[in-house]
């Protein structure tokens, strides 16, 4: 980019009337920091990254902030922090405003804390029996108003369960009464711990706001340890640690490049791409942690509430559905992955080739994951055009619900750090919801790490992996038809920039760091 | 008896609208009404292979066997259900016999998601000893057991029926068309004694699911009639759970196709008569 360029483009930044003041700065410092010359690589590693075979998901040139970061908040109300001037909070009242503090001051890739502690369990110290249900009530629904004015983005994410508690209800019935987009919520599930009358609690607030997201405790324990939690849209990573950066490998993009049968695939051109991302990937890691020494100076690690050991990187991987049926159709079969058990089988084969590679690639800053990346089935970002979100069968192709798990549920056991299906469900299960308690825990007998539900009847529409107001869209279709007319009555400027503004209040974009274009 | 094979039409692997939680569903083939308000009457009765269908078929997926049966092939055939809506005799080419053991291991498969299963039809009282069978196999195995096990029926049926499945059935959801007699004989073509013996008799044993009152306009919708339908309900059972659904032409055959779809603001007045009646355990669809 050259100073015209650059210039130009900030002005563009400064100008936008749809930016609130807080995005414009923020893209300014994205537009300032891919300014600066990308982390060294291979010239074969940079051309994947051009071609974008390989993608950093635009989280720019000069990485000075890990990309999911999860505070250790238990630890902070225990000690409270010498940074934020804060003693340990004695009460819930002191702890509610003791973390809207230190989120303001958690660093990630978005601008916004994505993880904002498992709340059941940050908070149990301070709810006493003397703090009655109203009153409980009353004071987390404040706090959770604060979270989504505050913290205006898709991705902030809170964890509850799998034991059943007063708090982890009072979240639901807020969640459900307030219908906010903030905060994004996991439920970890487990088979023995988690009760019946709690999970039936968490599917009436899928029915209204398409939230909690299900995770499978013990799988996710067996991978990470007691101590996880699942963030921003799905990503399950360890408290007190993260992922220094999450890049992906585009298996569609591979696929189309590779000539020869389906065993050089497996065998040559495969593990060539999965190098360049992992060589990226070292190449970022090394330039957070050793030139911009995150760790050395940030609070959060000097206060001990972040640990570079308890840190990884994400490993992720897209667009397998084209990539098998693409090896497929240049085998002369039809078979298409999700309905076919040829096509399947060759899915699984694929995404265990690059789960073995991982494993064996050491990766500096990664004791976290014993020196190695976390593999993760990436959800996509909203720039992603026919190619399908990490492992999952293509939508509106999806087979039945019970094939579409049988389909699905080998790769789950490959992808500790989250690999999300969503699964569409009719609208007459409303009125028997122990019908999805039966489909949540069978899924998770059969094997399944994590997984969201659709319901086509609530107010909220499932992106990737993060939720939106359907009214927000529908305004935003209509603000985006009217821009497109040239007869852009400048009497209606005010109203659209005020509804704008409301859209864009909050951010519901992985890719938001990247300027408006 | 024990029954190796059914007579069956379907199969449904999840469904949250046939009993409580999700359930496997068990379609049988073959019912003894003939109600005008059938959603699938293709289920009435058993083919007779006359292959009214057999060129109607546009992936020539029908045709006759050795034994002057029609037959499809399950590969070539599209679901289109052109058969279907051809055949003068409201049957399906599609039925099949199944064995026992085919359908318990289609239930094992998916046992993991479902809290138990129901047998719908068709009536599936028609074939009470396979449906005896299939609930005694599942009662019997370790890893099936904890399913419950639950009929769709409409009722007529003997107190012999219902005696031998009463040991390995778990629950029934029953329908009710009409407690006037000439009105039920005018909506299903059969009288209502063995309906209303069966609901008595079920409450009696605490196996009564659930009664469905379907609500078609003009014929069994009066407020009168709900209201006489409810107190004689009430006094077999005041705790009783009821389903109150209006009808929709969906299905229906075309020679019925004046009926009209029930209004909602009428449902919700009947809901309110069955509501005062006291029936707290109240659906309406
Ligand atoms: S399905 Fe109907 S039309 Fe076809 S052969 Fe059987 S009875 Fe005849
Ligand atoms: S549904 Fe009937 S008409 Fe249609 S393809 Fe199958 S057999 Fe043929």
């Amino acid at each position: 980019m050259n100073m015209d360029e650059f210039r130009s483009r900030a002005r563009d930044i400064v100008n936008d009337p749809t930016l609130t003041f807080h995005q414009r700065k923020h893209y300014l410092a994205w537009l300032a920091e891919n300014a600066l010359e990308y982390p060294a690589l291979s010239t074969a590693a940079a051309e994947a990254l051009n071609k974008q075979i390989i993608c950093d998901l635009f989280e720019g040139s000069a990485p000075y902030r890990g990309r999911y970061i999860l505070p250790d908040y238990g630890k902070a109300l225990r000690n409270g922090s010498a940074h934020l001037e804060l003693d340990p909070p004695t009460d819930l009242d002191e702890a509610l405003n003791f973390l809207l503090i230190m989120y303001t001051q958690v660093p990630s890739i978005t601008g916004y804390p994505v993880y904002l502690g498992d709340f059941d369990k940050i908070l149990a110290p301070y709810v006493t029996d003397a703090i009655s249900d109203d009153d409980l009530y009353r004071k987390l629904e404040l706090f959770y108003r604060a979270l989504d004015r505050m913290l205006p983005d898709a991705f902030v994410h809170t964890d509850l369960g799998p034991h059943d508690s007063r708090i982890a209800r009072a979240i639901l019935r807020i969640d459900r009464e307030l219908l906010q987009v903030v905060p994004n919520i996991t439920l970890k599930v487990d088979p023995e711990l988690t009760p019946d009358d709690l999970l039936l609690e968490a599917v009436l607030t899928v029915f209204e706001t398409g939230k909690p997201h299900f995770v499978n405790h013990p799988l996710m324990v067996r991978d990470l340890g007691e101590d996880y939690a699942a963030v921003s849209c799905y990503n399950s990573l360890k408290i007190g640690g993260g992922s220094h950066t999450l890049n992906r490998l585009n298996l569609k993009e591979v696929a189309l490049l590779h000539q020869g049968d389906i065993d050089s695939f497996i065998d040559t051109t495969l593990p060539h791409y999965v190098e360049l991302l992992a060589e990226l990937i070292e190449a970022r890691i090394r330039y957070l942690v050793e030139e911009a020494k995150f760790f050395e100076h940030d609070f959060l690690a000097v206060e001990g509430l972040i640990e570079l050991d308890k840190f990884s990187a994400m490993y992720g991987v897209y667009g397998l559905a084209e990539a098998v049926d693409i090896l497929m159709e240049a085998a002369g079969k039809d078979g298409r992955y999700g309905h076919d058990a040829e096509a399947n089988e060759l899915s699984y084969r694929i995404t265990r080739t690059i789960a073995d590679l991982v494993a064996q690639r050491p990766m500096p800053y990664c004791e976290g994951n014993n020196g190695r990346a976390f593999m993760h089935s990436q959800s996509g970002i909203d720039s992603d055009l026919e190619v399908t979100a990490g492992t999952r069968v293509p939508i509106g192709e999806e087979p039945e619900m019970f094939d579409h798990i049988r389909a699905v549920a080998p790769h789950h056991d490959l992808f500790p750090a989250g690999v999300s299906d969503i699964f569409h469900v009719e609208d007459t299960v409303r009125r028997n919801p122990s019908a999805m308690v039966d489909i949540i825990r069978g899924a998770f007998r059969e094997g399944m790490r994590d997984f969201t539900f659709n319901l086509a009847t609530n107010g909220f529409i499932r992106i990737t992996g993060y939720l939106v107001r359907k009214c927000d869209v529908e305004q935003f279709d209509e603000m985006g038809a009217r821009h497109g007319s040239t007869t852009f009555a400048a009497g209606s400027v005010k109203n659209s920039h005020v509804t704008e503004r409301y859209v864009k209040r909050v951010l519901s974009r992985e890719s938001s760091p990247r300027a408006p274009q | 008896m024990k029954a190796a094979q059914g007579h069956l039409n379907d199969v449904i692997r999840f469904s949250a609208v046939d009993g409580p939680g999700n359930r496997f569903v068990v379609f049988l083939q073959g019912c003894n009404f003939n109600c005008i308000a059938c959603h699938n009457p293709y289920t009435i009765n058993d083919c007779d292979s006359c292959g009214v269908c057999v060129e109607p078929c546009p992936e020539m997926a029908l045709w006759f066997d050795g034994h002057h049966r029609v037959v499809v092939d399950d590969d070539v055939c599209t679901q289109c259900d052109i058969c279907i809506q051809v055949c003068p005799r409201d049957s399906t080419p599609l039925s099949q016999m199944i064995r026992l053991d085919s359908l318990t291991r289609q239930i094992d498969e998916v046992s993991p998601f479902i809290s138990g299963i129901t047998v719908s039809g068709g009536e599936p009282t028609l074939q009470a000893d396979f449906v005896t069978s299939l609930f005694s196999a599942i009662k019997c195995d370790g890893k099936l057991s904890r399913l419950t096990t639950f009929v769709d029926s409409n009722g007529h049926a003997g107190r012999d029926v219902w005696d031998r499945l009463l040991p390995v059935m778990d629950g029934a959801m029953i329908d009710l068309k009409a407690l006037d007699p000439d009105t039920h004989r005018e909506m299903t073509g059969s009288g209502n004694e063995l309906v209303l013996e069966t609901i008595r008799y079920l409450a009696e044993w605490d196996r009564l699911y659930e009664v469905r009152l379907l609500m078609v306009p003009g014929k069994n919708d009066s407020p009168e009639a709900v209201a006489a339908t409810a107190r004689w309900l009430y006094d077999v059972d005041p705790a009783m759970r009821v389903k109150l659904i209006g009808f929709r032409q969906h299905g229906v055959r075309p020679q019925f196709a004046d009926i009209p779809e029930a209004d909602p603001d009428h449902m919700a007045e009947l809901a309110d008569i069955l509501r005062t009646t006291g029936f707290a355990d109240l659906l309406v669809v």
